[in-house]
């Protein structure tokens, strides 16, 4: 299903790459002791070392490079045992030392690849060019006061993640579901918690456009789009830019620009006489990076199950569809939710019920799986009381709206309000002559040839029983009933 | 190589170093002078040889990841020459 | 007199409560105060905290504690922060900065019951060579021609330790070297001094001049005393990332060792042209001291130490261009207000910075720009490894080398100002060392024919400072050198 721009002579491709900064989820910055927790009052989180203080110098955090490592692995990519850290040297007002420090030559993980599918069902390889660390800038507030910008260096110095693809997408769908697999990713890692709004995720996003077989382009770099749907967006509106650019004779210039939700376009950020010469070095104050083999193992023996590899084995372990394990997995609260409801149950009953009603409640009651009103193993019980027979499908809908509501366990509510399907083969008989006695007319057309009133009877029988009929009981009572004669 | 009147303001541009047009002269000369003097090792032959890394005393060490610092506003900002409350202060950037 | 004794007898004299630290700070402060107006060794002065710290070693000694330093009164270069004490790296730029922190060696030092009498005078965030790039005015040498009033520059960038402890007005003081800043002073100044191993002082807390280069160093009238103050600098420190773990030894208990069998090379490329002869001289001197004292003498090359000063001037003003680039007038310092944020930079670091801190800084900007890099810095990185690699291949064959520490005695304020590769040439029998990161020490062993001293300078291999203090105290004491400058503290000729 390929996307393409329409152009005078040719359709036009449009060919995307993303940089994608994640937060490593630490408990202390990339190079210095002071917290890496988001928010706080302004410069609390700061160390002198973050605030660039005379002699400072940074040490690197363990943890930082472990989650690295680890996500290196998830990205089924290379890990460097060596790497360096280098100064890219530019000044901004959150840029306390007047340079950042990054990996620039020598990155920590090196190529790797990620799957991503789309609403057709059809897969596609993203490749993985390099992560690497490096630390996060302050922030600068513009909107505070008349003539003054205010800068809060709390997030200076918190590890970053770069993650650099291939120019390997091609539409706007692609790429959002590239940046959805690498959040589900990261997030089963525990490397980032991929919170877009909060800014622990952003991608820039590197954009052109070529008729197809063309060499690449120029590309244009939207910086720190901060939401999976902008993301989109914005390739959507740079490559109707781009297209309008080459067709009306123009070149594009390859250069920086910002995404304006609002207006649904992407403008210049800055002009090209400025352009940066970042001067990268090695930094001075740290030596090479060097990790051992042994390290790398053990991290890589501590790594969760994987989606893509959950998928797979849901799929061959619980036989339920492909689609609905991708759902399942797309979280892993969600996975482990469904595997706690399934275990020891039928798998397929609760993959329906987790996808279907649990879902729909949540919706509903506006929570997440995390703070999910009926609990996996509530759920688990339900389901049991359903595969025992001792509630039938229907009740066991209204028990769980139920227990959305109260959070009192299945068995507690069938008890109470008596739901046990009713399988004495003498009081469904009775219920369905009761029926049929009350529907003389019906009856008669029944049997003159409208089968279809079948249903309508097992509706009634089921009415009269207060819903709690053992639903195949109940059938085969009415089919024997009426095939006897009047 | 030589540098003109226009690299040495492109230099100090992007040292952020105010000069004054006065001043670019002299220190063309100066600049002139002291590159041309390092150029002498061109000389050497460096073919195969690795650049140097640290002294080779030591590998880098990792610390815990530990909270250990912060929660000291006052002092990061002890120094400031503008703050307002507990941030710093610079002129308006426009983006 | 109180101010002439060496920090050894000083200790002795406390502990055998001869005098109080009280009284040998004081007359340190007394001496400051008389002499400090000519010699401008002292930026800041910090006599309140310096009572209070010696009464504090009275009160330990009293009590029967020996701390390493107890009592002993040092200058501190303005480079190392001092929390809560003015710290400028003698720049306007830090004119009014005060450090919330201690430097790690100071610290120690502290530790160690050392007394700070104040903050002592340098070249602009150490970039220099004889103290005339202090924002704050230069130092003079306490020494002079013989019969010759003109006013002699203390070498730099240490300049301000170098012309205090010479002075007489402190006991030792703290010294930075980056390609000789320890060594040349030490040398311009007549006493010892000491650039060790780079790692064996922390770096953190020291304003950073080139980061791969800086090393922090005692600066002493006797290489005991250096030795003695290097014990309590040293160390690993977990805050610096270069910082080496190893254990710090005796190094006092070197001095004075056999120097048997000791192997002491002599590079034959050091012989720089146009050298003085009576510098010459003098190395040929130290070479019969050591060949006296039982030294087995060879001759090696170190063929690429000729591009070591060439190679320096490309990597420290790249790194300094970066270190500097904190400077921006935001989060402290000199700021000049002005409309924009880019034009508060520029104003605020084109008023903050002299010249030879801008040159540097220009310097190494531009070998790191896009295109230069690869002909500049990289190149001088793999020369910077070829001349590791000399230094690695001398020491298979010798323990330490000999040479002179710089080209030239003391010269005068004003003289080598014209142009900036001429100041450059001082360092050139320093700074090889520095760029391999091998320790050097510099041992004052003779006057030239005006009077002036001149140095001698020893290198070793990495983290044997021991055999340099050794092979410091044999010549120390062959040469027995009495000289005193003509200024210092109650003694103005
Ligand atoms: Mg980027
Ligand atoms: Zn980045």
């Amino acid at each position: 299903m390929s996307y393409l721009l329409e152009g005078r002579d040719a359709p036009w491709e449009v060919v995307i790459g993303l940089e994608v900064h994640a937060q490593v989820i630490s408990q202390s910055k990339l190079f210095s002791g002071a917290s890496a927790t988001y928010g706080g009052e302004p410069n609390t989180h700061v160390s002198l070392v973050d605030a660039g203080f005379p002699g400072m110098l940074p040490v690197i955090n363990r943890e930082c490079v472990a989650q690295a490592v680890r996500t290196g692995l998830g990205l089924n990519a290379r890990i460097n045992l060596e790497s360096r850290f280098d100064r890219k040297n530019y000044f901004y007002a959150d840029l306390p030392t007047g340079y950042q420090i990054s990996q620039f030559a020598q990155p920590i993980v090196g190529s790797g690849v990620i799957e991503i599918e789309l609403a057709d069902g059809s897969t596609r390889e993203i490749g993985i060019t390099r992560l690497h660390l490096e630390q996060d800038a302050g922030k600068s507030l513009h909107d505070q006061h008349q003539t003054q910008s205010f800068i809060d260096l709390n997030r200076a110095g918190v590890g970053l993640m770069e993650i650099v693809s291939e120019p390997d997408m091609r539409s706007p769908e692609e790429a959002g579901a590239y940046v959805r697999k690498l959040r589900t990713i990261l997030r089963y890692l525990g490397t980032c918690d991929g919170n877009m709004e909060e800014g622990s995720m952003r991608a820039d996003v590197n954009v052109s456009v070529r008729h197809s077989g063309e060499p690449f382009r120029t590309r244009c770099e939207i910086k720190n789009v901060n939401s999976v749907r902008y993301v989109m967006q914005a390739i959507e509106a740079e490559a109707r830019r781009q297209v309008q650019v080459w067709e009306a004779g123009g070149t594009v210039d390859q250069e920086t620009r910002l995404f304006d939700p609002a207006r649904g376009e992407t403008r210049s950020l800055r002009s090209k006489e400025d352009a940066h010469d970042y001067r990268y070095f090695p930094d001075p104050d740290l030596l090479p990076l060097v990790i051992d083999e042994g390290w790398v193992a053990d991290l890589k023996a501590g790594l969760p199950e994987l989606p893509d590899a959950k998928r797979s084995r849901f799929v061959s372990e619980y036989g339920i569809p492909r689609y609905d394990a991708g759902v399942l997995v797309a979280e892993q609260a969600t996975a482990d939710f469904y595997e706690t409801v399934a275990a020891g149950g039928d798998p397929r009953l609760a993959a329906n019920w987790v996808t279907g009603d649990l879902f729909a409640a949540l919706n509903r009651t506006g929570r997440t799986i995390a703070d999910s009103p009926v609990s996996a193993q509530a759920m688990r019980e339900l389901l049991g009381l359903m595969v025992d027979q001792t509630i039938n499908g229907r009740i066991a809908k209204d028990v769980f709206e139920e227990m959305v509501e109260t959070g009192e366990p299945p068995a507690a509510i069938v008890e109470r309000r008596g739901l046990r399907q009713v399988t004495d083969t003498g009081a469904i008989d009775a219920a369905v002559e009761a029926v049929l006695a009350a529907n003389a007319d019906k009856l008669a057309e029944y049997r003159s040839g409208k089968d279809k009133l079948f249903g309508f009877f097992v509706g009634q029988v089921m009415k009269g029983m207060g819903g709690k009929g053992n639903p195949a009981l109940v059938n085969e009572a009415l089919r024997q009933r009426l095939a006897r004669s009047p | 190589m030589s540098l003109d009147a226009a690299t040495v303001k492109h230099i100090a541009r992007l040292a952020r170093i105010g000069i004054q047009d006065t001043e670019v002269a002299r220190l063309q000369g100066e600049l002139n002078g002291i590159i041309g003097w390092i150029e002498q090792l061109a000389a050497v032959d460096v073919e195969g040889v690795p650049p140097m890394v640290g002294t080779e005393q030591a590998a880098l060490r990792m610390r815990d990841d530990v909270v250990t610092d912060g929660a000291r506003p006052e002092a990061v900002l002890s120094n400031a020459p503008g703050r307002n409350g507990l941030f710093y202060t610079v002129p308006k950037v426009v983006e | 007199m109180l101010t002439d004794l060496s920090i050894a007898d000083g200790l002795r004299g406390l502990r055998g409560k001869e005098f109080s630290a009280v009284e040998l700070t004081t007359a340190h402060l007394d001496a400051i105060a008389a002499l400090n107006p000519r010699l401008n060794a002292y930026l800041t002065v910090t006599a309140e905290a310096a009572l209070r710290g010696a009464g504090a070693a009275d009160a330990a000694l009293a009590r029967g504690e020996q701390a390493p330093l107890g009592g002993i009164p040092l200058g501190i270069k303005d480079l190392f922060c001092t929390e809560g004490v003015r710290t400028t790296a003698a720049s306007r730029m830090l004119e009014n900065f005060v450090p919330p922190y201690e430097s790690t060696v100071t610290r120690q030092l502290l530790r160690d019951g050392a007394v700070f009498l104040g903050k002592t005078n340098l070249d602009e965030f150490a970039m220099g060579s004889s103290n005339t790039n202090s924002a704050f005015g230069p130092v003079e040498n306490p020494w002079h021609r013989t019969g010759d009033d003109a006013v002699l520059v203390p070498g730099g960038s240490s300049g301000g330790s170098a012309a205090a402890v010479a002075a007489r007005i402190a006991m030792g003081a703290t010294g930075t070297d980056t390609g000789g800043s320890i060594r040349q002073p030490a040398s311009f100044c007549g006493i010892a001094g000491i650039k060790p191993t780079y790692g064996r002082c922390s770096r953190w807390g020291v304003v950073a001049f080139a980061s791969s280069l800086d090393q922090p160093g005692p600066m002493a009238r006797t290489v005991e005393d250096c030795a003695i103050m290097l014990r309590s600098m040293a160390g690993y420190d977990a805050r610096d990332s270069t910082s080496v773990d190893r254990p710090v030894p005796d190094y006092a208990a070197a001095c004075g060792r056999s120097l048997k069998g000791v192997r002491v090379g002599i590079p034959r490329e050091y012989r720089a042209d146009g050298m003085p002869s009576e510098i010459e001289a003098l190395w040929q001197q130290g070479i019969s001291w050591l060949r006296d004292a039982g030294c087995e003498i060879v001759d090696v090359s170190l063929p690429h130490t000729q591009y070591g000063l060439a190679t320096y001037y490309i990597v420290a003003p790249a790194e300094c261009s970066s270190n500097l680039a904190r400077y921006d007038g935001i989060r402290y310092g000199r700021r000049v207000e002005a409309p924009t944020l880019d034009g508060l930079y520029e104003a605020s670091r084109e008023a903050g910075f002299g010249a030879e801190v801008k040159r540097r800084i220009l310097i190494g900007t531009y070998v790191l720009s896009s295109g230069y890099y690869d002909a500049y810095y990289l190149r001088a990185q793999k020369v910077r490894s070829l001349i590791l690699r000399d230094f690695t291949e001398a020491y298979r064959t010798v323990d330490a080398l000999l040479t002179p520490t710089a080209p030239s005695a003391a010269f005068a304020l004003g003289e080598n100002m014209d142009d900036p590769i001429k100041m450059y040439l001082n360092d050139i029998f320093t700074v090889p060392a520095s760029m391999a990161g091998m320790p050097g020490l510099s041992v004052p062993a003779g006057l030239d024919h005006q009077g002036l001293p001149l140095g001698l300078q020893l290198l070793g291999r990495p983290f044997d400072e021991e055999t340099l203090f050794a092979l410091g105290s044999a010549i120390e004491q062959a040469a027995d050198f009495r000289r005193l400058p003509s200024v210092t503290a109650g003694r103005v000729r």
